[in-house]
C-alpha cells in the first residue's frame, strides 16, 4: 500500500462535506496544514499548495472501529499492528480499538504500554482494549486503574464471555470509578454447548450441531440488568439476534450508559448462506436467520443499535482450510465494511447517508469518549473520502490484512472508500 | 446419472434413485450366483477413506467393490492423528496423487465430502458425514422397502429413536420424500431436531399412534452417551416410551415391517424377539446394502459413461 506524506498545505477541493457531529452536508473544501485542519468551507486557491480534486466525492470523519483483532503480540502470522493498520486504511478507518485476546492476553499495564508504544509507529490510531479478568479466565479482575493510565480505552474478555454473574457484577461495579465501557461477549456456554451455527432449518438440513438465539439474548439480558443495577457503562458487542434487540430496546431506557454495536456480516448474511459449509462464515456469535437480520437492520435505523464494528478477526488459510468443526471462528472485516454496510443500509434499506456515516464515526467515538469534532480547526486531520454510489466487486486484491478469510470476496458492493487521511499521511484506494 | 458424486440425497433426482434401486436388483441376482463376481469395474481403483470407525459399511463397500472387480485400498485414520499434524487436505491430496478413480469417505464432520470436492477430482461417495447424511444407507433402506412392498410412493414410514444425532434419519427423510413416501419421526423430544417439521415430516411422541399409522418402522440405535449428555434420563425410561418391544407390537392388531440400520442394541431400542421375527427385514437390508452399493459404484464409475482409453 502506498501511503504518502501530505504536503505542508493540502486542499481537498470541491467535495461534499458531511459533518456527522453537526449534522450538515454542504459543498466545499478543506484546508489541511501540517496535518491539522486549517479551514473548512470555501477556500480560494493558493500557489504552492497540493490540491486534491474531490468533485463528486464525500469528505467526512475518518471511520472508527471499536472491535478488531490485530493479533499482536503472539500471532503475528495472522496480523500485526502494521498490516492491521493497512487493512484499516483500505477500509477508511483512522482509529481502531483492538481486542485483548493476544498471546499473552492484554491483561496488564505492561502489555498496554507495549501496544501503545508500538501503535505510535503505525499509520493509524490504535487504542488497546484491556482484559476484564486476568488471563481472560473469568475470575480475577485486572488492574483496570493502572491499565487506563497506560492507555486502555475499554475492557473486554473478548471472545470469552464472563460467565460467572458475580464476577461480571464486580467488574461493572469496579468500572464505575473510571466510567469506562465494559464489553462482554454475550454467549451462554452452557446453552451453546458444541453449537457450530445458528439453530434453524438450515442447521437441521446441514446436520451441524447448532445452538439457539437464546445463547446470546439470555446473557445480554443479564448484562443489561447488571449495568442498570450498578449504573456502569456497558457496551454490547456484535448484537446478532432479534431477542437481544428487544432486551436492549426495553432496558437501555433505564441506564443511558448502555450502547450496542452490530457487525457488517450480521447485517449482510443469513444462516442459509452457510449451505456450502464455508468456514469463512463460521463466526461467534453465528450468522443468524433472515428475521434476525431484519431486526438488526431495523434496530440500526431506529437507534437501538448505536454503531457498526467489524470484529475483524484474521485467521490463516491453513486454519480456515480445515473442516467446519475445527476451523476457528471469525472473518476479517475492515476492508469490506463500508461497501457492505452502505450497500445494505443506504442503498437497500434507504437509510440516509449521514446516518450511515454516523454509525462509523461520531457514534463509536462517543461510546469510548474520543474527540468527536474532527472538523474543528487545529484538530489533527482524520478524514475519509468516499464515493457512496460507486459499484465494485470486492476481491482479494482489496485485502491488505495478512489473512484473507473473507466471505465477502466476490460480492458486489455499492459505495467505496476513495482515500484515507490520518497522521499527516494519505492513502488512495481506487 | 445427473450428479458426478453421491454426497447426499437432498435434492437428488428421483429418476436416479429409481435407477440405482433397479440396478441394485440386477446386482442382487449376481450375488445369488455361485460365482459372485462381474468384471464391470476392472481396472478402476477405489479408496475407502475412513476417518471414523466402521465395520459394516466398510465391509459392505469393500465387498461391493470386489464383486465388481475394482482394485481397492483401505485407509483408516483417526481424526486425532490428523489433528497432530497432517491436515485433511494433505491426506486426501496425497491419496489422489496415487491416481485413483473414486473415494468412499466416512468422516465425523458434516459437510466434509463437499469439502473434499474442492481438493480432488475423483468421484466421491459419502459413506456418512457426522450427523449430516448417509445416502447409501438410505438407498439400501429404500431398496429393502421397495422389495418388500413393491412401491415407495404413498408408503408410510416411521423413523424411531435418536433423530438429532442420526445421519441415517436425515438421508432417509430426504430420499423417502423424493420417492413420494410419508415420513413420521418418533422419539424423545430432546433427540428430535427443534426444526424437524420444517423438513416436511410429521413428529409424534406417541409410539403407539405411530405404530398404528406406519407401514414400516426404521429403528435407530440409542447410544449410551446420550444419558451423560443429559438428553435422556435412563434406558428403562426410553424402553418404556419408545422401545420396539414384542409386547408392544403384539398389542397392535397389524403387521408392521421393521428395519434397523445396525448395529443393534438388543434389549435397548429393539427386542431380540422382534429383531429375529419375520416382520423384520434387517438381514435383507444387509444383503441389499452390498447390491445397492454395487449399483451406485457401477453407475457412477462405469456404466455407459466410460470413455475408451486413447
Amino acid at each position: 500500500m502506498k501511503i504518502s506524506k501530505l504536503k505542508k498545505n493540502t486542499i481537498l477541493k470541491n467535495g461534499t462535506i458531511i459533518d456527522p457531529l453537526k449534522n450538515f452536508e454542504k459543498k466545499g473544501d478543506i484546508h489541511i496544514q501540517n496535518g491539522l485542519i486549517k479551514a473548512v468551507g470555501k477556500i480560494s486557491p493558493h500557489k504552492s499548495v497540493n490540491t486534491i480534486d474531490c468533485k463528486g466525492l464525500i469528505i467526512t470523519h475518518g471511520f472508527c472501529d471499536l472491535h478488531a483483532h490485530f493479533r499482536e503480540p503472539g500471532r503475528e502470522d495472522k496480523e500485526d499492528l502494521n498490516t492491521g493498520s493497512e487493512s484499516a486504511l483500505a477500509g477508511g478507518f483512522t482509529t481502531v480499538c483492538t481486542m485483548p485476546n493476544s498471546e499473552p492476553p492484554v491483561d496488564s499495564p505492561e502489555v498496554i504500554r507495549y501496544l501503545v508504544e508500538r501503535s505510535n509507529e503505525c499509520p493509524i490510531y490504535i487504542h488497546p482494549i484491556g482484559a476484564i479478568t486476568k488471563g481472560q479466565k473469568g475470575s480475577e479482575l485486572t488492574e483496570m486503574g493502572a491499565m487506563i493510565s497506560e492507555g486502555a480505552v475499554a475492557f473486554s474478555d473478548d471472545g470469552l464471555p464472563v460467565s460467572d454473574s458475580g464476577v461480571m457484577l464486580n467488574a461493572l461495579e469496579y468500572s464505575t470509578m473510571f466510567d469506562i465501557p465494559i464489553i462482554n461477549h454475550a454467549e451462554d456456554d452452557c446453552l451453546k454447548r458444541d453449537g457450530l451455527m445458528h439453530l434453524g432449518k438450515t442447521s437441521t438440513e446441514l446436520g451441524l450441531a447448532a445452538s439457539p438465539d437464546l445463547v446470546e439474548s439470555n446473557m445480554v439480558f443479564r448484562d443489561l440488568e447488571l449495568s442498570i443495577f450498578t449504573g456502569a457503562r456497558l457496551h454490547i458487542p456484535h448484537v446478532s439476534t432479534a431477542k437481544s434487540v428487544d432486551h436492549i430496546k426495553t432496558l437501555k431506557k433505564k441506564n443511558n450508559k448502555i450502547s450496542a454495536e452490530v457487525t457488517p456480516h450480521h447485517l449482510y448474511f443469513i444462516d442459509e448462506d452457510l449451505s456450502s459449509y464455508d468456514t469463512n462464515l463460521k463466526v461467534a456469535p453465528p450468522i443468524r436467520s433472515k428475521d434476525d437480520r431484519s431486526a438488526l437492520i431495523k434496530a440500526v435505523k431506529t437507534g437501538v443499535i448505536n454503531c457498526v464494528a467489524t470484529d475483524h478477526a484474521p485467521h490463516t488459510i491453513e486454519e480456515k482450510e480445515g473442516t467446519f468443526d475445527i476451523a476457528p471462528c471469525g472473518m476479517i472485516g475492515l476492508e469490506s465494511c463500508y461497501g457492505a454496510v452502505n450497500t445494505i443500509l443506504h442503498h437497500q434499506n434507504k437509510m440516509d447517508l449521514l446516518s450511515v456515516i454516523k454509525l462509523l464515526t461520531v457514534n463509536p467515538r462517543k461510546i469510548i469518549g474520543f474527540n468527536e469534532d474532527l472538523f474543528k480547526v487545529g484538530t489533527p486531520a482524520e478524514l475519509v473520502i468516499i464515493d457512496p454510489n460507486q459499484e465494485w466487486e470486492f476481491s482479494k486484491g482489496n485485502i491488505f490484512s495478512k489473512s484473507k478469510n473473507s466471505p465477502f470476496v466476490g460480492k458486489k458492493f455499492k459505495g467505496k472508500v476513495h482515500s484515507t487521511i490520518v497522521k499527516n499521511h494519505m492513502s488512495f484506494h481506487k | 446419472m445427473k450428479n458426478i458424486h453421491l454426497l447426499g440425497l437432498k435434492n437428488y433426482p428421483r429418476e436416479d434413485i429409481q435407477t440405482i434401486i433397479d440396478t441394485g436388483y440386477r446386482f442382487k441376482e449376481v450375488l445369488e450366483r455361485p460365482i459372485k463376481k462381474v468384471p464391470s469395474l476392472q481396472g478402476k481403483t477405489i479408496v475407502n477413506l475412513f476417518f471414523e470407525n466402521s465395520t459394516r459399511t466398510r465391509i459392505s463397500f469393500e465387498l461391493a467393490q470386489k464383486r465388481l472387480s475394482a482394485d481397492t485400498v483401505n485407509f483408516s485414520a483417526s481424526t486425532s492423528s490428523l489433528k497432530k499434524g497432517e491436515t485433511f487436505k494433505d491426506t486426501v491430496q496425497n491419496i489422489e496423487a496415487m491416481k485413483i478413480d473414486a473415494v468412499v469417505m466416512r468422516h465425523p464432520t458434516p459437510g466434509s465430502p463437499l469439502h473434499l470436492t474442492k481438493y480432488i477430482d475423483a468421484i466421491i461417495i459419502n459413506a456418512g458425514d457426522g450427523t449430516h447424511e448417509h445416502p447409501t444407507q438410505a438407498i439400501l433402506d429404500m431398496m429393502s422397502l421397495h422389495e418388500k412392498f413393491g412401491y415407495l410412493k404413498g408408503l408410510k414410514v416411521a423413523i424411531v429413536g435418536d433423530i438429532s444425532h442420526s445421519r441415517v434419519a436425515l438421508s432417509n427423510i430426504y430420499g423417502l420424500q423424493i420417492m413420494g413416501a410419508e415420513v413420521t419421526l418418533c422419539g424423545p423430544s430432546t433427540l428430535i431436531p427443534t426444526h424437524a417439521e420444517d423438513l416436511g415430516v410429521k413428529v409424534n411422541y406417541n409410539l403407539d399412534e405411530v405404530i398404528e399409522w406406519a407401514d414400516a418402522i426404521n429403528v435407530l440405535r440409542i447410544q449410551r452417551e446420550r444419558m451423560q449428555g443429559g438428553l435422556l434420563p435412563s434406558i428403562r425410561e426410553y424402553r418404556t416410551l419408545f422401545g420396539i418391544t414384542n409386547e408392544r407390537l403384539e398389542s397392535h392388531k397389524k403387521e408392521v415391517v421393521i428395519l434397523h440400520p445396525g448395529p443393534m442394541n438388543r434389549g435397548v431400542e429393539i427386542d431380540s424377539a422382534v429383531a429375529d421375527s419375520d416382520q423384520a427385514i434387517i438381514l435383507d437390508q444387509v444383503l441389499n446394502g452390498v447390491a445397492s452399493r454395487m449399483a451406485i459404484l457401477y453407475l457412477l464409475l462405469g456404466g455407459k459413461q466410460e470413455k475408451e482409453p486413447k
